[in-house]
C-alpha cells in the first residue's frame, strides 16, 4: 500500500478542518480520480456485520410490533420513513457535523493538531466558534446531540452503541480522532457522533459519513420487523430500496443550528420498551 | 496444533485482566444451573463476575441473583435481539463491553463466565469473547448427540453432559455418549454432571481452578500479590 498517497492530503486536511480529499459538499476533490474516495469505509460502516454491537437494537421497532403499530409491510413503510425524517435526518447531520470536526492524522502521528488554529484560521470550520480545546468540541457536539434526543432510554441506547462503536472502530481504523473522543466523552459518545468520527478515520467525507447515519438509523428497525414479524426479507428491502436517504442529509456548518426533528411516537416507543418485560432487543 | 492454541491465547491483551470463560450450549441444558454451581464451588477462592446472554427479559440473571451465589451487582445481562449466537460469535461488542465493565468495576477479577443465550449445536463462542469455553448437552436431548457433533460438541474446551439422574428415565445410555464423544474430541476432556445431585458441580469446578490457576501463571506479571 502507497501511504504516502493517502497521508499526504489526509494531513492538509486536517489541517483545514476538511476531509482528506472531498469538499463539504462531497464533490470530489483533485486527489479522487477515481470517485472511490471512502467508499470502501462506507460500506464497512454501513453494513450489519459491523461488529459493534448494532444487531441487538431495533430503533423502536420491537415496541412497535409487540403494540400492533407495525403489523405488516405498509405499517413498517411508514415507520422507517418516519424514523428515517426525524431520528434519520438529525443523525445525519450529527454524523456529518463529527466527521467535518475530526482531525485525521492517522497513527503514528508526529503533532498534535491545533484545534483553536484550525477553527479560527478556516472560515467554513464547523466547529465551535472559540472552543477551548479538542475536549471541549466533543463535549459541545455531544451536548447537543443530547438536547435533540427527548427520552432518556434512547439517550442511554444511543451512548451504549456510540461507545460500543468506538471500541470496535479504534480497533479496525486506529487514529487520533477516536482516542480523543474515547477520552473526551468516556461514557460513550452518542452513536451519530461516533459514527461520524469512526467515517473519518476510515476515510470517508463528512456527506459519506451522514449516509451511512441515515442508512442505519432505519436499517436495524427494518431487520428486527423482519425477525419478530417473519416479514418477506426481499419485500423489506424494496421497502428499504424506496426510502429518500438524499432527502435528510444537508452540509453542516453550525452546531447550534443543528436540526432537531423530534419524533414522540419514537420517545414513547423507546420508553414503553424499557418497561416491557419480555423482550429481545436492547432498544 | 496445541502451540499455536497456546500462542493465540498469550496475546498481549490477555495480560492484566481475568480468564474469560464461555458456557454454551442447547436451551435448557443447564448451563445457569452450571453457571451458578461454578459461583458456588469457586467463589469463596476466587474473584468473579458473571454475563448472561438472556433470549428474553433477564431470567437468568434474576435467576443467579436470586440463588445468593454471587454479590449481585457482579451479573450483568446482555441482551441479544433474536439472534444468541450472533452475540456471542459474530458481533461480541456488548459482551465485551459488559465483561470490561465488570473488570472496571470489581476489578482485578479471576473469572469473568459468559453464559451463552442457548442455541443450537453449532454454535460456539469467538475467541475474541472466551479465552476458553465449556460446551453443556444434557442426556435428555438423547444418546445420540454427541455423535452428532457440531463446532461445540467437537471443539470446545471442555465438554460438560449434564443431567445423568435423568438417564434412566430417557433411556439414555452414557457409555455410549462417552464413547461418541471421546471419538469426536480428539482426547478433549468431557464431564458427567448431576448438578441437580452436586449443586457445586465439583468437577466440573476443579477442571474451571486448573485453567485460571495456569491462565494466573501465563499472565502472571500482572498478578504481583
Ligand atoms: N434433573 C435435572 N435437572 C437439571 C439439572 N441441571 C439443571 N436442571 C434443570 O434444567 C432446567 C434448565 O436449566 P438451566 O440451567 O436454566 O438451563 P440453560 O437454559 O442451559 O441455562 C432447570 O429447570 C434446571 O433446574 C440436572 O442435573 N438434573
Ligand atoms: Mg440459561
Amino acid at each position: 500500500m502507497d501511504v504516502t498517497a493517502t497521508e499526504a492530503p489526509a494531513l492538509t486536511g486536517a489541517a483545514s478542518g476538511m476531509p482528506p480529499t472531498t469538499d463539504l459538499t462531497g464533490q470530489p476533490g483533485p486527489a479522487d480520480l477515481t470517485g472511490l474516495t471512502g467508499l470502501s469505509g462506507l460500506l464497512l460502516l454501513a453494513d450489519s456485520r459491523l461488529p459493534a454491537g448494532g444487531h441487538a437494537h431495533s430503533g423502536g421497532a420491537e415496541e412497535a410490533c409487540r403494540t400492533g403499530a407495525i403489523s405488516g409491510p405498509e405499517d413498517l413503510a411508514r415507520f422507517l420513513r418516519g424514523r428515517l425524517a426525524t431520528a434519520g435526518r438529525v443523525a445525519a447531520a450529527l454524523a456529518w457535523s463529527a466527521c467535518a470536526a475530526a482531525h485525521v492524522p492517522k497513527f503514528p502521528d508526529t503533532e498534535v493538531p491545533d484545534i483553536r488554529a484550525a477553527d479560527s484560521g478556516d472560515p467554513t470550520s464547523t466547529g465551535p466558534a472559540g472552543a477551548a480545546d479538542a475536549a471541549d468540541k466533543w463535549r459541545l457536539l455531544d451536548a447537543e446531540a443530547d438536547a435533540r434526543i427527548a427520552s432518556p432510554a434512547q439517550r442511554l441506547a444511543s451512548r451504549t452503541q456510540g461507545r460500543l462503536l468506538v471500541r470496535t472502530a479504534k480497533r479496525i481504523w486506529p487514529s487520533r480522532a477516536l482516542e480523543e473522543l474515547a477520552r473526551d466523552v468516556p461514557d460513550g459518545a452518542h452513536h451519530p457522533i461516533a459514527l461520524g468520527v469512526a467515517a473519518r478515520a476510515a476515510g470517508c467525507t463528512p456527506a459519506q459519513a451522514a449516509m451511512a447515519a441515515a442508512y442505519t438509523s432505519v436499517t436495524g428497525a427494518a431487520t428486527a420487523a423482519v425477525r419478530l414479524l417473519g416479514l418477506d426479507p426481499v419485500t423489506v428491502h424494496r421497502v428499504l430500496a424506496d426510502l429518500p436517504y438524499d432527502s435528510v442529509i444537508a452540509e453542516q456548518h453550525d452546531w447550534s443550528a443543528l436540526p432537531a426533528h423530534a419524533a414522540p411516537a419514537l420517545d414513547l416507543l423507546a420508553e414503553q420498551h424499557l418497561r416491557t418485560e419480555v423482550r429481545l432487543f436492547v432498544s | 496444533m496445541s502451540a499455536n492454541h497456546d500462542d493465540h491465547h498469550d496475546a498481549p491483551d490477555g495480560h492484566g485482566r481475568a480468564l474469560r470463560l464461555g458456557i454454551g450450549g442447547p436451551v435448557g441444558s443447564g448451563k445457569t444451573a452450571l453457571t451458578a454451581a461454578l459461583c458456588r464451588s469457586l467463589g469463596p477462592s476466587l474473584r468473579l463476575g458473571v454475563v448472561t446472554n438472556d433470549i428474553y427479559t433477564t431470567e437468568d440473571a434474576d435467576f443467579l441473583r436470586r440463588a445468593g451465589v454471587i454479590d449481585p451487582d457482579r451479573i450483568l445481562a446482555v441482551q441479544t435481539g433474536c439472534c444468541p449466537h450472533t452475540a456471542i460469535r459474530d458481533d461480541i461488542a456488548a459482551n465485551i463491553d459488559a465483561v470490561e465493565t465488570l473488570e472496571e468495576r470489581f476489578g482485578p477479577l479471576d473469572l469473568v463466565i459468559v453464559e451463552s443465550g442457548g442455541d443450537n449445536l453449532t454454535a460456539t463462542f469467538s475467541r475474541g469473547l472466551a479465552d476458553r469455553q465449556i460446551f453443556v448437552l444434557d442426556v435428555s436431548g438423547g444418546d445420540k448427540v454427541p455423535r452428532k457433533g457440531g463446532p461445540g460438541v467437537t471443539s470446545a474446551d471442555l465438554l460438560v453432559v449434564n443431567k445423568t439422574d435423568l438417564a434412566p428415565m430417557v433411556g439414555a445410555d452414557l457409555t455410549v455418549m462417552s464413547r461418541d464423544a471421546a471419538a469426536v474430541r480428539e482426547g478433549k476432556p468431557v464431564l458427567f454432571t448431576s448438578i441437580r445431585e452436586d449443586k457445586g458441580a465439583h468437577s466440573v469446578a476443579e477442571w474451571v481452578s486448573g485453567l485460571v490457576e495456569s491462565w494466573r501463571h501465563q499472565h502472571s506479571h500482572s498478578h504481583l500479590s
